[in-house]
Parts: C-alpha cells; sequence; structure tokens
C-alpha cells in the first residue's frame, strides 16, 4: 500500500522535462542534518494511546451495566479476567484482558454538548474564549516529543482528526492527521524532492521579510510548520505508517496476518470487517502501535458513531461493540506480547456518556453526570473498577469522589513521567497547570 | 496594565441585567456626548475606535499601503487576491476616492455573490454535505439573496421558517442539515440561536447557564417552536437498476400543539411552551415556526432585533478576524462587547437602512480601522488579541485565507480562470472535490467538522506538492509563466510581474537583488526553472497564505 495518496489527481508529468536542469541545483544541504542522525530511535519509551470515541458513547451499556434498573437497557453483564469487575456481554475479547485494564465509572464532567465536551475532555478546561488551551496530546508532544532528537516524523499523531488544537503551545504540536488507512495526502513527486532544495532556499528568502516585518506570530509559526513537513517528506519513519511495510532500523516488520486478525472482528462478527473494510479501527490502532514502537508518544485513535439518539442496543451489539471489542483486545494483547504495554497508557473516552433514560427512539441521549472512561497499561495498577454510580447510573454514587478528565491526564502524566507540577504560560502570561491542576486517580497508581 | 479603564468600563455594562440585553434595548454611550447622533455612520464608528487608543495611550498603526489594501480588500470582499491586472489598475489611479470606489465595485462583483454564497452555505450545512441535503439547493438560494441584495431579516426568516422541496425552495437545507439525528431539534434550535442570534444557549439544554441568567427552561422554550418540523426523505426506482436510490428531501410542519418535556438535573420533568424573550405564542399555532419568524424581525418601541446586531457582529469579524465578542456567536451580559457603542449604532443603522448587507460591508469597509496596516509597533503592541487582549482595532489582525481563498487566489494570481476551462460553475465542482481531502466530519447531531486545512502539516504538504500547485507554477504556452517569462524585457520587471501576481506587491530593490543572486545558480539554461522555482516560493510563502 502506498503511504502517500495524491488526493483525487492524476499525475502530470510537465516536469519531467526538466530533469536534466534539476542537476544543476543547489545541494541538499537541509537534508544533511536529518540523514545524521536517522539511526535508531529508542524502544521503551513511553507513550499514549487515546482511543477517542466520538459522538459520546453510552458507557452504561459498555462498562457500568445496571441490571435490573428501568435504566439498564437489553444488554447483561459478565465477568473478566479482573475479580470483582464486569462489563458489557458484548465486549468478551476486552474482558479476557481486564487484568491490564482498569474503569473510572465516576466521571461527572458537566459539558454535554458535542464541541464543548470535546474540547474539556481532550484539554482538561472548560472552553474560555480568551484562550485557546492545549489538547493533551499537545502536551505530551510538547514535554516529551521536543527531547526526543531521533524523531523525524511528528510527535502527535491523530488518526481520524478531531483532536483540538496546541493551542499557546504552537502550530509545530499541533496533531498530525492523517486518515485511518495511513494515507498522507500530496505526497513530493521525485522531480519534486529535486527541485525541493532550491524551492525551499527561495522560500527562506522571501518568508524573512514577512517575518521581520512584525506582524504577529503566524508568519513565524508559517515557518516552523513547514521544517516539520519537509522532516517528514523525506522522513524514513514514514515506514509506521504503513502497516504492510518493514524497516528493521526501527524494529518494524511488515505486519503478519496474525497480527492482523488480533485488531479486527472475525468476519461475520461485526459484519465484513477486513483490514480495509469496515471503519479501519484495527488498522488504525495496529498503526498507533508501529507509531508508539518508532517513538512517537501520543497516538490518538477516532471511532466515530456513538450519537445513539436511536436504536442503540441494535447498534451496539451489532456493529459499534464488536469493533471496540476485538479492537481493545488486540491492542492490549500486541503491546503485552511486545514488552510495550507497561510504557504505553490506553485511555478510553469520548465527550460525554449518554443518558441512563432510554428515549422513544430506544436512543440515550447526551450525558455528563454520571458515565465512565477506561485506563490501562502505562505500569498502571490495573484490573479494578474505581468509583461507582448510584444503582439507576443517573449520579455518582454517594460515597464516591467524582472524577474531571483532568484527573485522567494527571494520572496519564504521572504514567509517563511527565512532572505534575509542570506549568505552561498562555500568550497573555498566564500560568496553566498541566492537566487543569488534576491529581492521579490514587487507587491506580498501585 | 494600560487596557484597565476599558475594562472597568466593561464590567460596569456586564452588570446591567440580562432581560435588558435580550428585550434589545441599545446600552447607549454618553462618550461622545450630545453630538453623537448627528455624526454619519462611518464618522461615528472611526470617532468611537479612536476614543478607545486614547482611553488604552496607544497609538494606531499607519495607513495600509496601496498595495496591502488592496490584496485585503479582494480577499475579504471578493473571496480571492486582485489578478496582475486589477492589482496594477489600482495601483495607477489617482482618485483620492479610490478606496471608496473599489468597495463599490467589489460589492457589485460576481464574485462578491461567489464569496458570501461560499461563506453563508459553510455556516449553514458545514463544508461536508451532511446525508440528504442538497449543496446545490443551498447555494443557489445563497446566491440568489446576495445577487438581489435581499434584506438581512427577510433572508433569515425564509431560513428559519422555510418549507418545501431541497432544491425548490434551497433555504429548507440549513433545517435538513441541523436534522441529522432525531434529537428533537435540539441542534436545530442550538444552531439557530447561535447563528443568527449571536447566543450560544446549547449547554443550557441540560442545566441553566453558569454566566448569565438564561436558563434551562428558555431553551426548550425555544426548542419548541422547532417541534412541528419533520423532514422526509423521499425515495424513488432507478429505471435502470430497478433498485430504490435516494430521491430529494423535503421539510414540513407537523401537527404538534402539545407542550415540550425536559429533565432537569434533579430528574424532574417539567413543561416548556412556545415562549420567545418573554413573549408567549398560542401552543395551537398552525405554524410556530411562522411566529417565530415574525417575532425575530419584531422591532416594537424601537428596539434592534438581535438578527441585527449578530449580523453586525459576525460582519466585523468576517473583514477584522475579531468581531466585537468573542467568539462572534456569545453575545450577552456575561461577554461584553469591546466597542458597544459601534455595535449599537451599526446594528441600529443596519436595521434602518432595511437589512441592507452591501451597506453594512461598505460601511465596515471604509472605516479608518480597516484602512490601517497590520504591521504594529511599540506604541500598540498590547492591543493583541490573539493573546486573549480584547481587541482595539489599532492595526489590522492577520488571518489565514481559508482554503476556497486560496483556491480561487491560486486561479487568480495564475490566470487560470481565463484559459477557457469552463466557467465558475465548473470551477465550483472541482473546487468543491478538492475541498474535501481537508474536512472529516465528526458524524454527530451537531453536524459539526474539523479541517486540516489550519496551518498544519497537511496544508503544507499541499502548497508544496499538489497538483494544484504545480498546475500554477506550470511553464506550458499559455500558463502564466510562460507568457511571463517570454515576454521580451528584463529580468528585474519580470520579477515585478511575479511579485504583483502573487503578493500584490513589487518586490524591494533587496529582493530583486537577492533573486537574481539565487538566479544565478541556475545558470543560463535553467533560467525558467528559476522562475518557476521563485514563484513557487513565492506562493508557498507566509505573506500569500496570510490575510494582512
Amino acid at each position: 500500500m502506498p503511504i502517500w495518496n495524491n488526493y483525487g489527481m492524476g499525475r502530470r508529468h510537465f516536469m519531467q522535462h526538466m530533469a536534466t536542469a534539476a542537476a544543476t541545483l543547489p545541494a541538499m544541504n537541509f537534508l544533511s542534518h536529518l540523514q545524521a542522525n536517522a539511526a535508531t530511535v529508542k524502544a521503551n519509551n513511553k507513550a499514549c494511546i487515546l482511543l477517542w470515541m466520538s459522538g459520546g458513547p453510552p458507557t452504561i451499556d459498555i462498562w457500568d451495566l445496571k441490571p435490573g434498573s428501568k435504566n439498564g437497557g437489553e444488554f447483561s453483564p459478565i465477568d473478566t479476567a479482573a475479580p470483582s469487575v464486569q462489563i458489557s456481554e458484548h465486549m468478551p475479547e476486552t474482558a479476557k484482558v481486564f487484568k491490564d485494564l482498569s474503569i473510572v465509572r465516576s466521571m461527572s464532567t458537566r459539558e454535554a454538548d458535542h464541541g464543548r465536551g470535546r474540547y474539556f475532555m481532550h484539554t482538561g478546561y472548560v472552553p474560555n474564549p480568551t484562550v485557546t488551551h492545549p489538547t493533551f496530546g499537545s502536551v505530551v508532544s510538547y514535554e516529551v516529543g521536543r527531547s526526543r532528537s531521533a524523531l523525524e516524523i511528528p510527535s502527535f499523531v491523530s488518526v481520524g482528526g478531531g483532536s483540538g488544537q496546541a493551542g499557546f503551545l504552537g502550530m509545530s504540536h499541533a496533531p498530525f492527521v492523517v486518515g485511518s488507512d495511513g494515507q498522507i495526502n500530496n505526497a513530493p513527486t521525485e522531480e519534486g524532492k529535486k527541485r525541493l532544495p532550491g524551492r525551499l532556499e527561495m522560500l527562506a528568502a522571501v518568508e524573512s521579510n514577512f517575518i521581520k516585518s512584525k506582524r504577529g506570530e503566524l508568519p513565524e509559526a508559517h515557518k516552523d510548520v513547514y521544517k516539520n513537513a519537509v522532516n517528514l517528506m523525506t522522513s524514513r519513519q514514514m515506514t509506521a505508517f504503513d502497516v504492510d511495510k518493514a524497516d528493521p532500523s526501527f524494529g518494524l516488520e511488515a505486519e503478519s496476518e496474525e497480527t492482523k486478525a488480533l485488531y479486527n472482528p472475525a468476519p461475520g462478527g461485526g459484519g465484513a470487517m477486513g483490514m480495509r473494510g469496515g471503519n479501519g479501527f484495527g488498522q488504525s490502532l495496529l498503526m498507533a502501535r508501529r507509531l508508539v514502537q518508532t517513538g512517537v508518544p501520543f497516538v490518538e485513535v477516532n471511532l466515530g458513531g456513538w450519537d445513539l439518539h436511536q436504536d442503540v442496543f441494535n447498534t451496539l451489539s451489532q456493529q459499534r461493540l464488536p469493533v471496540l471489542d476485538r479492537g481493545i483486545s488486540g491492542l492490549v494483547t500486541d503491546l503485552k506480547q511486545r514488552g510495550m504495554l507497561d510504557d504505553t497508557v490506553i485511555v478510553w473516552m469520548g465527550e460525554f456518556g449518554r443518558t441512563p433514560r432510554i428515549n422513544q427512539n430506544t436512543g440515550r441521549d447526551h450525558w455528563a453526570a454520571s458515565w465512565s472512561n477506561m485506563i490501562g497499561g502505562g505500569g498502571l495498577a490495573n484490573g479494578q473498577a474505581v468509583g461507582a454510580t448510584d444503582a439507576d447510573g443517573v449520579r455518582v454514587a454517594d460515597n464516591s469522589k467524582a472524577y474531571l478528565p483532568g484527573d485522567i491526564w494527571a494520572t496519564v502524566a504521572h504514567a509517563m513521567k511527565i512532572p505534575l507540577n509542570t506549568v505552561h504560560t498562555s500568550k497573555r502570561g498566564r500560568p496553566m497547570k498541566l492537566a487543569n491542576g488534576g491529581t492521579p486517580i490514587k487507587e491506580l497508581l498501585g | 496594565m494600560s487596557t484597565l479603564p476599558q475594562w472597568i468600563k466593561r464590567m460596569t455594562g456586564a452588570t446591567l441585567g440580562i432581560s435588558v440585553f435580550f428585550a434589545g434595548v441599545a446600552i447607549c454611550s454618553s462618550a461622545h456626548g450630545g453630538d453623537a447622533s448627528e455624526l454619519s455612520t462611518i464618522e461615528f464608528i472611526d470617532a468611537n475606535i479612536q476614543q478607545g487608543y486614547e482611553d488604552n495611550e496607544i497609538k494606531p498603526s499607519e495607513v495600509a499601503s496601496d498595495e496591502e489594501w488592496v490584496r485585503r480588500v479582494y480577499l475579504d470582499t471578493a473571496g480571492r487576491i486582485p489578478t496582475l491586472e486589477e492589482t496594477k489598475q489600482y495601483l495607477s489611479d489617482e482618485s483620492p476616492r479610490k478606496k471608496t470606489v473599489l468597495i463599490g465595485e467589489l460589492l457589485d462583483s460576481q464574485d462578491y455573490v461567489r464569496n458570501f454564497t461560499t461563506i453563508w452555505t459553510n455556516n449553514c450545512i458545514g463544508r461536508r454535505t451532511p446525508r440528504r441535503v442538497s449543496r446545490n439547493g443551498m447555494e443557489k438560494f445563497f446566491r440568489e439573496a446576495f445577487a438581489k441584495n435581499r434584506p438581512w431579516n427577510d433572508i433569515v426568516v425564509d431560513i428559519v421558517t422555510g418549507e418545501g422541496h431541497f432544491e425548490e425552495n434551497g433555504a429548507v437545507n440549513y433545517t435538513l442539515a441541523q436534522m441529522q439525528m432525531p434529537d428533537d431539534a435540539v441542534q436545530l434550535t442550538a444552531m439557530t440561536t447561535k447563528m443568527f442570534l449571536g447566543m450560544q444557549v446549547q449547554c443550557t439544554q441540560c442545566h441553566n447557564h453558569p454566566f448569565n441568567n438564561w436558563q434551562q427552561s428558555q431553551f426548550w422554550e425555544f426548542n419548541s417552536f422547532f417541534r412541528q418540523v419533520r423532514k422526509i426523505d423521499h425515495r424513488k426506482v432507478d429505471p435502470v437498476t430497478g433498485r430504490r436510490v435516494d430521491d430529494f428531501s423535503e421539510v414540513v410542519t407537523r401537527d404538534f400543539s402539545g407542550p415540550v418535556f425536559f429533565e432537569k438535573r434533579s430528574g424532574l420533568m417539567q413543561v416548556a411552551f412556545p415562549i420567545y424573550m418573554g413573549k408567549k405564542v398560542d401552543p395551537n399555532a398552525f405554524d410556530r415556526r411562522k411566529e417565530f419568524g415574525k417575532l425575530l424581525v419584531a422591532a416594537d418601541s424601537g428596539e434592534t432585533p438581535l438578527i441585527g446586531k449578530a449580523f453586525v457582529n459576525r460582519m466585523w469579524g468576517q473583514y477584522f478576524g475579531y468581531g466585537f465578542t468573542r467568539p462572534v456567536d456569545d453575545m450577552g451580559p456575561h461577554n461584553p462587547a469591546s466597542h458597544p457603542e459601534v455595535l449599537d449604532r451599526l446594528a441600529a443603522d443596519f436595521v434602518k437602512s432595511d437589512y441592507d448587507v452591501k451597506q453594512l460591508i461598505s460601511w465596515i469597509a471604509n472605516s479608518d480601522a480597516y484602512s490601517l496596516t497590520s504591521q504594529f509597533g511599540e506604541d500598540n503592541a498590547v492591543d493583541n488579541p490573539s493573546a486573549g487582549e480584547m481587541p482595539l482595532f489599532s492595526h489590522m489582525y492577520i488571518k489565514t485565507m481559508q482554503a476556497e481563498q486560496l483556491y480561487d487566489s491560486l486561479i487568480s494570481a495564475t490566470n487560470a480562470h481565463k484559459s477557457g476551462k469552463g466557467g465558475w460553475e465548473a470551477q465550483e465542482s472541482q473546487r468543491r472535490r478538492w475541498m474535501q481531502q481537508f474536512v472529516a466530519a465528526f458524524d454527530t447531531d451537531e453536524n459539526d467538522e474539523a479541517t486540516t486545512f489550519n496551518g498544519t502539516i497537511p496544508q503544507a504538504l499541499m502548497m508544496m506538492n499538489s497538483e494544484l500547485i504545480e498546475k500554477a507554477v506550470n511553464t506550458e504556452r499559455g500558463s502564466f509563466l510562460f507568457e511571463t517569462f517570454a515576454k521580451p524585457g528584463k529580468d528585474s520587471e519580470k520579477l515585478q510581474e511575479l511579485y504583483l501576481a502573487a503578493l500584490s506587491r513589487r518586490p524591494s530593490r533587496g529582493e530583486i537583488g537577492n533573486a537574481q543572486k539565487l538566479f544565478s545558480a541556475y545558470g543560463r539554461n535553467g533560467k525558467v526553472y528559476a522562475y518557476q522555482d521563485l514563484f513557487w516560493a513565492l506562493l508557498n510563502s507566509n505573506e500569500f497564505i496570510c490575510v494582512h
């Protein structure tokens, strides 16, 4: 599979006749520093893989079932490998690996609008018109990615998009968005690559004038992004995006059919979900593992289709949960086999949960007051359910602490050894605490 | 801190009750004494914004050069940079009224209609056309509206109350786009309030607003106006395949006269009836949306309807990069405006002008503030809204081009529109196809989407490597570069053409010298490639992608 995809365009060859001229062009000096350190990226780096459930998943039907309640719905709980933790019957494979996962059942987040919920869960901060808070992947890129000098591809990759912005941490920490097939649009042609050095030299001359003319940060940010884009265009680490390609220098092999099968429902279960078919969630997760292996410290993988205002039970049991179940269990199994699980923390969340009350369309609407997140790997004390909701799932149980996204991200920071007292500074000079000052969830710290 | 006085003034404004604000009563300023009302609209804007500079002890930037300004006004109004000829023509014009004249010409151009059709189609249905929505229908509606300069209140009422076939009455596509999920018209309620009234109430579907007095019950009172809306997705049999396929969709009004029920955070169920800003509507009204439409435009006792104020704020934001409130669609006492007097005066005059959209743009684009350069210095460095400060409009704020602006600008820069490949219509569909690479939908009832044309790597890759750029720097016979290069004349003259075409300005002497130095590395036979690479660099530059 080619990684590069020139979007909807037939190739044109108008440059071919220029090949001779290209030979006379200035040397590719900008590339030399890249090739110098293209060697190995250290293995067992700390990383986070965020499974983002776009639309707001009904956690009452997945992680916190309420059998016997009027809100209970159609599903039954099953036991998992972790004693005393039960999850949905439609998550059987995940149940088997639950010693390495945990549920936080007392999330109470208040934002039940998609845009606001997406922002709050990703940043730990409520939207504020005067400042753009960095999404947590950008925080990791800034705190961890910057020190990984051998990493040539972006240190925050978002498979599927919608991950938010880097805000005051700067454009070079913005998520690099790719499709679930790992294809990246607008590859350089061979001719284009040859012409690049001359063009970039011209560009540098043109750009510097505008930067010097004092018009704010945008002109400079533009230059930084181009630098990252050029790094990427010429990097061998791009192999990480293509599950069928190998590059031994990064420990990457072409993925076997067995490995691919780990991540995907068997044909017939959950529809025809081959590697290329279905929604690509399994392939995205496999790509995420390869990226982590290559040294990327934060990968976000988007799985949509959770805005289940109608027909929630059929959609879950026949479409969403088989894909999710296999994806999570495959990821955990694969990371564990490779000895990467203790260094890779897995987080599962969406904008909010869904109403315990079942609506007239057999659906569930938006609900942020009492719902679940899942977290695992990362060397945490897994195999448990932290916190609880009441018998009908409509509020956090009286004896239970309520958690915010900042607490989840503080737990991630702990697992990744990012100091919790890290403070960033907004453009206006305001100090911004890591994860909005959240506290790691103590039960998970072991 | 020098901005303190403004803040205090605004906080005082903020303590005025919500009922006062939402009743639409203008919060009048005494800043300019009794003669304020005698000033023309533009004089009033200029004086008031000038007062803001003085209050904050800053000095505005210089007036922008003709080169900077002509590029800006084309991008903001026509949605593209000026062509080489248009730039030259403006630069050689010596009339003192040439700004006003150009603004008028642009507002009467086809490109204005196209630009505003694009913007409002995107606002109403997004860039990625949702299922069972007709982009053509929506565009046709806006194209006619902006071409005829229909009053904004009529446009809004058509959109909010529209019924029927999605191509025969394109206005209904707004409603169809908000009805992607069976969510009891929650999204339609939230979007209508935000887009046309400039108020964000989406969070109040679940609880009272944390920062203003908007109640959860009000959300559902608004919502009850939209509960009669029904969409029908028609299917038909494809005569060739014999399969059933999608046909048209339509919006109809269903018989519904009951109250709306909603759940309080306490778990209690409550009822809500159709009430707009304290005005009750008979729940048995045959068509509640028609009643809603009447209330939207009602101007009892001289109030300025919110739809006027919301549109003015949005339009100002479109031209300056920042509106009077941030975001532009979240107005209210919890979020005081930077220049409440200007907002109120512009809104009042806009309504008095019978919601004349071109008149409003003309006031904005003819203002002193719009004429300033984007360069700033020590004297006004504090005027930095990107850091979260209130905008003082003492210099132009840099915006980055939208994807559509970039696409159309590349075509202008390279004369591609003259090459006879189809008209604007054909280019419209090409542009639409090209746009799709940047847009990802979230698949939620909010019909929201993310774009990767946001200054990050995918955009840079497109600018460096895409076929669109290859075409733009094409040197085949008939191309812009070929025509420029093949012309007799000196290098320095040709360089000037390249700069004018891409950046709407002439190169400085330093830039010419620099370019010639770089050219020497290409040798005699490589000169065409040198031109090509320079043009590539100009199109890839920060200066090109910025609206400044």
